[in-house]
C-alpha cells in the first residue's frame, strides 16, 4: 500500500504546489524537494535491504477491478534502482529549478508540471499492471510536453513540445496496442504474472506484433534512430527540465521498458538484432552530431543519445555481462549527465550564453561550477578514476563476447564521446576570458548544490564501487529473469591485468579521442559545412510528414469549407445523402408502392402541393413565390385534416397565415427577386441533380421504412394513460402539456428568445439608420453607450 | 396514400434543397420552408395514416386499449409535428429579420457577394 503512495503522493503535491508557491516564494524549491528526498529515504530504508537480498514487493490499490485494471505496484532490483534515481534526482532538480527560474511569473505552474512528471516516472517504473504502466507512460509524455513548451512564447519551444508529444505519443499508442495484445493473449495484465512465464508470451500467435509495438514504444521514448529528432529539440526546455529528462527520467523510461521485458525476450533473434543494430546506429550517429554542435546543451543532448544507443545495444546483446554493463553505465550516465546539464545551465545563467565558441576562461570566475564540470566530465569521458570508466570498461568487456562490428561501433562512439567531454570541460573554462556578460559571478548555492554532489559521487563511486555491488546485482537479476541465478556483481576500479583487451580498447579511445579534441575546430567546421547537404535524415521526414498533413488539412478546408454558404450547404447535403444512399443500398431496397384506396381529393391535395412547390421554384416575383409557398402550406394542412390530425391542421393554418403576412411585410423592404442569378446553367443543373437525388433518396427511404412494422408501444401508453393520469381526452394535447411538458416549455423558450432577437434586430435597425454601416466595426459597449445617450 | 405522400415529400425535399442552393438569401429561406413542410409530412406519414378518427378518447371511455387504438390516428407523431411547426415558425421569423438586417448593413442578399464583403482575409 505504502508503495503506491510513493507514486500517488507526488500527484497530490503537484496539485497543491502552485498554492504553496504563493506563500513560500523563493523557498519553494527547497521545501518541495523534501518530498522526493522523503521518498528516496523511505525506499532506501524500507526496501533496500530486502530487495538487494532477493525479495520483491507487490502492492495493490483497487481501481477498475472488473476490467482487470488495478493500480498494482511491483518493486524489484530494477525498479528500485530507477525509483531511487528518479527521487534523488527529483530532489536536486527541484532545488535547482527554484534557483534557476527565480522570479519567473509562472514558477508555481512549473513546479506542478515538474512534480507531476516525477510522480509519473515513479509510476512507470513501479507499476505492475500494464494498463497502469501505460497511463503513467502517457502522463510522462503529457507533462514533458508542458515542460518542454514551458517558454511557450517562443515558436521553437512550441514546435519542440509538439514534436516530443507527437513522437512519444504515437509510440505510446503502439505500446498500448502491444500491452492489450499481451493482456488478451496471456489473460493477465500483471507484469508479475507475465514475468513468471516467458514461454506463454513467446508462443502467442500475436507475438511478432507485440514485439514490434513494444520496440516502437521504447524507441520513441528513448529517442532511438530514427525517432531521435525530438530529443535535441527538447533542449528548448528550461535547463532544469533538460537535466531531469535526460539524466534519470523520460528517455530512460524506454530503456526501463526494454530492460523490464528483456527476460521475456531471451533468445528472440528479432529483438536482439533490432536492439543491437539500432542502438549502435543511434550511438554512432549521435557521436558525430555531438562534434557538430557548439551549444553546450546540444552537445550534452547528443551525448545523451550516445548513452541511450549504447544502453539499447547492451540490453539487446542479452548476455549477463552486457546487462551488468548496462546497469552500471546507466547509473554512471545519470550521475554525470545530471551534473553537467545543471552546470551548463549555471554557466548560461551567469555568463549569458551557452555557445562554447563565445565562452572561455571562466575557471577563475566560477571555480565551484568548474569543479563540478571537471569531475562529471571525467566520468563522461570514461577516464579513471571516475565511475564512468568502470561503465565503459564493462561495456567493452561485454561487447567483446559478441559481434566484432559492435565493438568497432562502440569504439568509434566512445572516441567521439571522449572528445566531446573534453570540449565541454575545456572550452568554457580555459583560454582567454570570454562571456556574453561583462561581470560573471559564481552561481548561487541552489545552482551548484546539485552538480557538485552528483559530480562528486561520480568520482566517489569510482573509487569505491563496492557500495553499489548489491544494488547492481539485484538490478541485473531483474534483467536476467527468474530462470537464471546470475552471479553476484563485484565492481572494481582497475582491471586485474593491464593487458586486458577492454583496457587496451580504452587506451585507444583516449588516444584517438584526444586527437579529435585537438582538431575540434576543423572537425566542427567541416561537419557543419557538409551538414546542409546531408539534411535528408529523420528530422526532414518528420517535417515532411507534418507539412504534408498541414497542407492536406488546408487543402480540404479550402475545398470543402470555403465560407461560401451555398458551397458549404452543398457539401453538407452531398455527404448526408451519400450516407442515406448507402443505408438504402444496405436495406436492399425492398418496398411496395400501393396506390389503392385513394380518393379524388387525395389527388387534388397532392397536385396542389406539387404545383405550389414547383411554382415557388420557378417564381419570378417575390409575391408569386409567397403565394406558391402559401399554397404548399395550406395543402399540408389539408393533409392533416384528411388524416385525422385536427390539432395539426389548425396550427398549420394559423402559422401559415402568419408566415405569409410576416414575409409580405418584410419582403417589401428587401431587394426584388430579379437578383440577376448569374447565367450559370451548368451550376443550376448540378444543383438540380443534387436536389433530385436527395428527394429520390427521401422517397425511397420512406417507402422502405413504411415496410417495417410500426412500434406503437409509446402511442398505446399515451392513449391508455391520458385520461387517468393526464385528465384530458385529447391525447395530442395531453402529450404536449403533460407527458412532454418540459419539452413544450423548451419550445416556448425558443420562441421567446426568437421574439427577443427579432425585436432587438428591428430596434437597432430603426434607431440609427445613419450609423448602420459603422456597426460592424464598433464593439458592443460603444454601441450600448450610443443607444443610452439617445 | 402513404406511397403518394412519400413521393410528395421527396418532391418537397428536392424543390426545397434546390432553392436553398440559390444565390438569393430570400430563396434560401423559402427553400427551407418547403423542406420544413416536407419534414413534417415525413414524420406524419411514417407514423402511418388513418382516415377520419382523431386521437381523442371518446367522452364515455376512460382510455383507448390495444384493440380500439388501431382505428384511431397515431397521436405521437402529431405531438412531435406540432412542436416542429411552431419551432419552424420561430426560425423563419427570426431569419427573415436577420435577412432584413443583413440587407440594411450590406446592401445585398447575394450569398456570393456577402462572402467577399463580410469575411476578413484569414492568414494562416
Amino acid at each position: 500500500m505504502s508503495l503506491g503512495w510513493t507514486v500517488l503522493s507526488g500527484f497530490i503535491l503537484a496539485a497543491i504546489a502552485p498554492f504553496i508557491h504563493k506563500f513560500t516564494k523563493n523557498a519553494t524549491g527547497w521545501l518541495l524537494s523534501l518530498l522526493p528526498l522523503g521518498i528516496a529515504f523511505y525506499l532506501f530504508t524500507t526496501y533496500f535491504a530486502p530487495v538487494t537480498s532477493g525479495e520483491t514487493f507487490v502492492a495493490t490499490i483497487p481501481w477498475f477491478a472488473d476490467l482487470g485494471a488495478n493500480l498494482t505496484f511491483y518493486l524489484d532490483g530494477l525498479s528500485l534502482m530507477f525509483a531511487l534515481l528518479i527521487s534523488v534526482f527529483g530532489f536536486f532538480i527541484i532545488i535547482y529549478a527554484g534557483g534557476y527560474l527565480k522570479g519567473d511569473p509562472h514558477l508555481g505552474r512549473f513546479y506542478l508540471y515538474l512534480i507531476m512528471f516525477m510522480a509519473s516516472m515513479l509510476g512507470v517504473v513501479l507499476a505492475s499492471n500494464l494498463i497502469g504502466l501505460f497511463i503513467f507512460w502517457e502522463l510522462t509524455s503529457i507533462s514533458s510536453f508542458f515542460l518542454i513548451g514551458y517558454k511557450y512564447k517562443y515558436l521553437s519551444a512550441r514546435k519542440a513540445a509538439q514534436q516530443a508529444l507527437l513522437i512519444t505519443g504515437l509510440g505510446g499508442l503502439a505500446l498500448l496496442a502491444g500491452f492489450i495484445l499481451i493482456g488478451l493473449g496471456t489473460g493477465t495484465f500483471e507484469l508479475t504474472e507475465i514475468l513468471q512465464n516467458p514461454e506463454a508470451l513467446k508462443t502467442l500467435p500475436a507475438f511478432p506484433a507485440i514485439l514490434i509495438f513494444l520496440i516502437l514504444g521504447a524507441f520513441t521514448k528513448s529517442a532511438q534512430w530514427p525517432f531521435h529528432v525530438w530529443l535535441p529539440n527538447a533542449m528548448e526546455a528550461p535547463t532544469p527540465v533538460s537535466a531531469y529528462l535526460h539524466s534519470a527520467t523520460m528517455v530512460k523510461a524506454g530503456i526501463y521498458l526494454l530492460a523490464r521485458f528483456s527476460p521475456l525476450m531471451e533468445g528472440v533473434a528479432a529483438w536482439q538484432i533490432t536492439l543491437t543494430s539500432i542502438g549502435a546506429i543511434t550511438a554512432l550517429m549521435a557521436a558525430i552530431l555531438a562534434l557538430k554542435a557548439s551549444d553546450l546543451k546540444q552537445i550534452l543532448a547528443y551525448s545523451t543519445l550516445i548513452a541511450l544507443g549504447t544502453l539499447t545495444l547492451l540490453i539487446g546483446s542479452g548476455t549477463e555481462a552486457a546487462f551488468k554493463a548496462a546497469m552500471v553505465f546507466l547509473l554512471a550516465h545519470s550521475l554525470y549527465k545530471g551534473a553537467l546539464f545543471m552546470a551548463a545551465g549555471a554557466i548560461d545563467h551567469e555568463a549569458g550564453t551557452r555557445d562554447i565558441r563565445e565562452l572561455g576562461g571562466l575557471i577563475g570566475k566560477m571555480p565551484i561550477t568548474f569543479f563540478a564540470v571537471l569531475l562529471a566530465g571525467i566520468s563522461m569521458a570514461g577516464l579513471p578514476p571516475a565511475f564512468g570508466f568502470i561503465g565503459k570498461e564493462l561495456s567493452y568487456k561485454a561487447l567483446l563476447y559478441g559481434e566484432n562490428i559492435f565493438v568497432l561501433a562502440a569504439l568509434l562512439t566512445n572516441m567521439g564521446l571522449f572528445a566531446a567531454s573534453i570540449v565541454v570541460i575545456a572550452k568554457p573554462f580555459f583560454g582567454k576570458f570570454k562571456a556574453a556578460k561583462d561581470k560573471v559571478h559564481e552561481a548561487p548555492l541552489s545552482l551548484f548544490f546539485g552538480p557538485v554532489v552528483l559530480a562528486t559521487s561520480s568520482i566517489v563511486f569510482g573509487f569505491f564501487p563496492g557500495f553499489l555491488d548489491k544494488l547492481m546485482t539485484a538490478a541485473q537479476k531483474s534483467l536476467l529473469g527468474v530462470q537464471h541465478a546470475g552471479k553476484d556483481v563485484h565492481l572494481h576500479l582497475f582491471p586485474e591485468t593491464f593487458s586486458d583487451p577492454a583496457f587496451i580498447l580504452s587506451m585507444i579511445t583516449f588516444a584517438v579521442g584526444a586527437v579529435i579534441f585537438l582538431l575540434w575546430r576543423p572537425v566542427f567546421n567541416g561537419l557543419n559545412a557538409i551538414a546542409p547537404r546531408l539534411d535528408i535524415g529523420p528530422a526532414r521526414w518528420y517535417l515532411w510528414a507534418l507539412e504534408d498533413l498541414e497542407r492536406f488539412a488546408k487543402w480540404q478546408t479550402r475545398r470543402i469549407q470555403t465560407g461560401n454558404l451555398r458551397n458549404d450547404i452543398r457539401y453538407s447535403f452531398i455527404f448526408t445523402f451519400a450516407l442515406v444512399a448507402y443505408a438504402l443500398y444496405r436495406s436492399k431496397l425492398s418496398f411496395t408502392v400501393d396506390f389503392s384506396g385513394l380518393m379524388i381529393y387525395d389527388f387534388i391535395v397532392f397536385f396542389l402541393m406539387l404545383g405550389g412547390a414547383f411554382a415557388a421554384v420557378r417564381a419570378n416575383t417575390r409575391l408569386s413565390a409567397i403565394t406558391a409557398l402559401g399554397a404548399v402550406g395550406f395543402s399540408v394542412a389539408l393533409v392533416f385534416i384528411v388524416y385525422a390530425a385536427p390539432d395539426l391542421a389548425i396550427t398549420q393554418f394559423m402559422i401559415e397565415t402568419l408566415v405569409v403576412i410576416i414575409i409580405a411585410l418584410v419582403i417589401v423592404r428587401l431587394p426584388s427577386f430579379h437578383l440577376h442569378e448569374r447565367a450559370n446553367v451548368g451550376g443550376r443543373w448540378r444543383d438540380a441533380i443534387i436536389a433530385g437525388v436527395a428527394g429520390l433518396c427521401i422517397t425511397l427511404t420512406m417507402l422502405v421504412v413504411l415496410q417495417q412494422p410500426l412500434n406503437t408501444n409509446l402511442s398505446e401508453y399515451f392513449a391508455a394513460e391520458s385520461v387517468p393520469h393526464g385528465k384530458g381526452h385529447n391525447i395530442v394535447n395531453v402529450i404536449l402539456v403533460d407527458f412532454r411538458g418540459v419539452d413544450t416549455m423548451g419550445e416556448i423558450s425558443v420562441l421567446a428568445i426568437a421574439a427577443m432577437g427579432v425585436y432587438a434586430l428591428l430596434k437597432f435597425g430603426r434607431k440609427e439608420p445613419e450609423d448602420e454601416l459603422d456597426l460592424a466595426d464598433k464593439s458592443g459597449d460603444e454601441l450600448g453607450e450610443k443607444l443610452g445617450e439617445k | 396514400m402513404e406511397s403518394l405522400l412519400s413521393i410528395a415529400v421527396g418532391i418537397l425535399f428536392a424543390t426545397g434543397i434546390y432553392m436553398m442552393l440559390r444565390r438569393n438569401l430570400i430563396k434560401f429561406i423559402f427553400g427551407f420552408m418547403l423542406m420544413g413542410n416536407g419534414i413534417n409530412l415525413l414524420i406524419f406519414t411514417v407514423g402511418r395514416l388513418t382516415r377520419g378518427t382523431a386521437p381523442i378518447v371518446p367522452e364515455e371511455l376512460e382510455y383507448l386499449d390495444g384493440s380500439v387504438i388501431q382505428d384511431f390516428a397515431n397521436p405521437l407523431p402529431q405531438a412531435l409535428i406540432l412542436t416542429a411547426i411552431v419551432i419552424g415558425f420561430g426560425f423563419v421569423a427570426f431569419s427573415l429579420v436577420l435577412l432584413y438586417r443583413t440587407y440594411t448593413v450590406e446592401k445585398s442578399l447575394d450569398t456570393d457577394m456577402l462572402q467577399e464583403s463580410v469575411l476578413p482575409e484569414v492568414t494562416p
